[in-house]
């Protein structure tokens, strides 16, 4: 409930950034180089005398569209490979699964890093990198849901009044596996926003002067001791919505999928 | 056991000649010729680039490509940067000892404070010790470990003096880097540290040990934490995993000269045997380090190696 309620105002916040904050987040103001926190600037300008919440607001965008992109494409491919390895089994399973485990063999943000390594750093092949790094977490999900959901008598009887396999697939066994993939997915996301931030912070995701807050932190971390506030705000921000979003998550699975809870 | 460790030492064989193919087909699988790669920015005509392909042996069929590759990988040769002509393996020996160590430290602090948060939460559940612990761990796991650092560095260096901020050598150089490595990773654990102790507790086994008498000292370390070892263990081997990850980040914040860093510098200067060399070496520890991991299950649960 209070993760539902963080996030909601946090996109809403979002969503009217242009509204809550008169300045600009690129243009450029020499004159309030480095301000503290006060009045006109509520959390500082940073050391081109930009408003640091402007950024941050605005950066916001940059950061969930980057989770929610990220996520989504970890479902569009982990999803099908689940539910063709659950499914199908046999050979299909077998060589889908040593793909799962190859990725795996990569740990963390590794495989998101060696993905960047190929396409060259940029905020959009951060985003393929880190969709791609999580997919064969849904991969592995959706096949065991699929395995415990494949023995139920219904499969059998879509099977014995002729239905596709596929339609079998996406009417009769998709549905319910659907709560874990919801689970997994809210979750995710939050994991999503770290990991696009992090590899901003290193340099490979997005580039100055987008706002994005992983790249905010990585400006502000060379003037820790005079602008404390220019890479505070901005981690605050990303833990503030990642706690939402795990809150959240959370909450959704215990109501849809008391198994997964830990 | 002897017999399961080497039947497990053969299954992990296939993984890493799998990770060596993926390692080695980076370069083909970047956009442009690789040996322009390779000339990174210096210009080129076209025939020092044929040259290039020549002497890396680009035109000869991927197959003999790979196989000379992995020739060059049995006698440890891992090629030379391109931004100061080492050998790559001379640079990850230089770096290795300083990753070594912030993983071992970062680990330390993981385990302990890991299971030790989640044991008290699981102990006292439901008081205000178990909520605050959660809360903690749950800050922990929504924190993002760059910033974490970086506010560490603000109040324990450049605010108290206590610490130096950046480099290598010496255990004051080391504690910054592995609680902000360690803090993260422990949140996970103490998670579900008290969800594996909280589903023991409910067992008959326990009901019956305290039945007969037995001090909770006692239920605690014979019945709870060994049975809760298992699971522990597989969540603190895949920590290790995010432990490796995680120090790329933990390195770059802290200037440490470990082998995160030398591979994030070598992403962004395109040196790709440098790239190559890390990645590889990495994906193999990992793999090695669950090996370890499922070893250590059948040492600690026979029920596994008798299966």
């Amino acid at each position: 409930m209070l993760g539902g309620v963080l996030l909601v105002l946090v996109i809403v916040a979002t969503l009217l950034a242009p509204l809550l904050t008169p300045y600009n987040p690129l243009a450029l103001s020499p004159t309030d180089r480095m301000l503290p926190p006060g009045p006109h600037h509520l959390l500082g300008t940073d050391e081109f005398g930009r408003d640091v919440l402007t950024r941050i607001l605005f950066g916001a965008r940059t950061s969930l569209r980057t989770g929610l992109v990220a996520v989504s494409l970890a479902i569009v491919i982990g999803v099908p490979m689940g539910l063709a390895s659950g499914f199908y089994g046999g050979l299909i399973d077998r060589l889908l699964m040593r793909l799962v485990d190859l990725m795996l063999t990569f740990p963390g943000i590794l495989l998101a890093l060696v993905i960047v390594a190929i396409l060259g750093p940029s905020l959009f092949n951060a985003m393929l990198a880190v969709g791609i790094s999580a997919s064969p977490t849904y991969a592995r999900v959706v096949r065991s849901s699929v395995l415990s959901t494949k023995p139920h008598f219904f499969v059998e009887a879509a099977q014995a009044i002729g239905c596709r396999n596929w339609r079998i697939m996406l009417r009769h066994i998709l549905p319910n596996v659907v709560a874990p993939i919801v689970v997994l997915g809210t979750l995710g996301v939050a994991g999503a926003i770290i990991a696009a931030a992090a590899l901003s912070f290193l340099g490979l995701g997005a580039q100055p002067p987008e706002p994005e807050w992983g790249a905010l932190l990585s400006e502000g971390r060379n003037f820790l001791l005079d602008a404390w506030w220019i890479a505070t705000f901005p981690g605050l921000a990303i833990m503030v919505t990642v706690l939402a979003i795990n809150l959240l998550g959370d909450g959704l699975r215990d109501v849809l999928d008391p198994q997964l809870r830990t | 056991m002897i017999q399961y460790i080497l039947g497990r030492f053969v299954l992990i064989v296939p993984t890493i000649v799998a990770v060596s193919i993926v390692v080695f087909l980076m370069l083909y699988l970047t956009p442009g010729d690789p040996a322009i790669i390779y000339l990174g920015d210096t210009p080129a005509t076209p025939a020092r680039v044929a040259q290039i392909r020549h002497a890396m042996g680009l035109d000869r069929p991927l197959s003999t490509q790979y196989l000379s590759y992995v020739a060059r990988l049995v006698r440890g040769d891992l090629g030379r940067s391109l931004r100061n002509d080492d050998t790559v393996l001379g640079e990850i020996q230089y770096r290795f000892p300083s990753s070594a160590q912030l993983a071992g430290a970062a680990f330390v602090v993981t385990v302990t404070l890991g299971i030790g948060l989640g044991l008290i939460s699981a102990l006292s559940r439901g008081t205000w010790l178990d909520a605050s612990a959660m809360i903690l761990a749950l800050l922990g796991v929504s924190m993002p470990i760059f910033w974490l650092g970086l506010m560490l560095i603000f109040v324990f260096s450049l605010q108290l003096g206590w610490f130096p901020a950046t480099g290598f050598g010496g255990w004051e150089r080391l504690v910054l880097p592995a609680v902000t490595l360690g803090l993260l990773t422990s949140a996970t654990l103490a998670r579900l540290a008290r969800s594996s102790v909280l589903e023991i507790l409910w067992q008959p086994y326990i009901r019956t040990a305290r039945a007969k008498g037995l001090a909770k000292g006692h239920v605690v370390r014979r019945h709870v934490l060994r049975n809760a070892l298992i699971l522990l263990i597989t969540v603190a081997g895949l920590q290790l995993g995010d432990l490796l990850s995680g120090a790329v980040i933990t390195e770059t914040v802290f200037a440490r000269p470990g082998l995160g860093k030398l591979l994030v510098d070598a992403i962004l200067n395109k040196d790709f045997p440098v790239v190559q060399g890390v990645v590889l070496l990495i994906a193999v520890a990992y793999t090695l380090i669950n090996l370890g991991v499922d070893v250590s299950y059948a040492y600690f649960d026979p029920r596994i190696r008798f299966e």
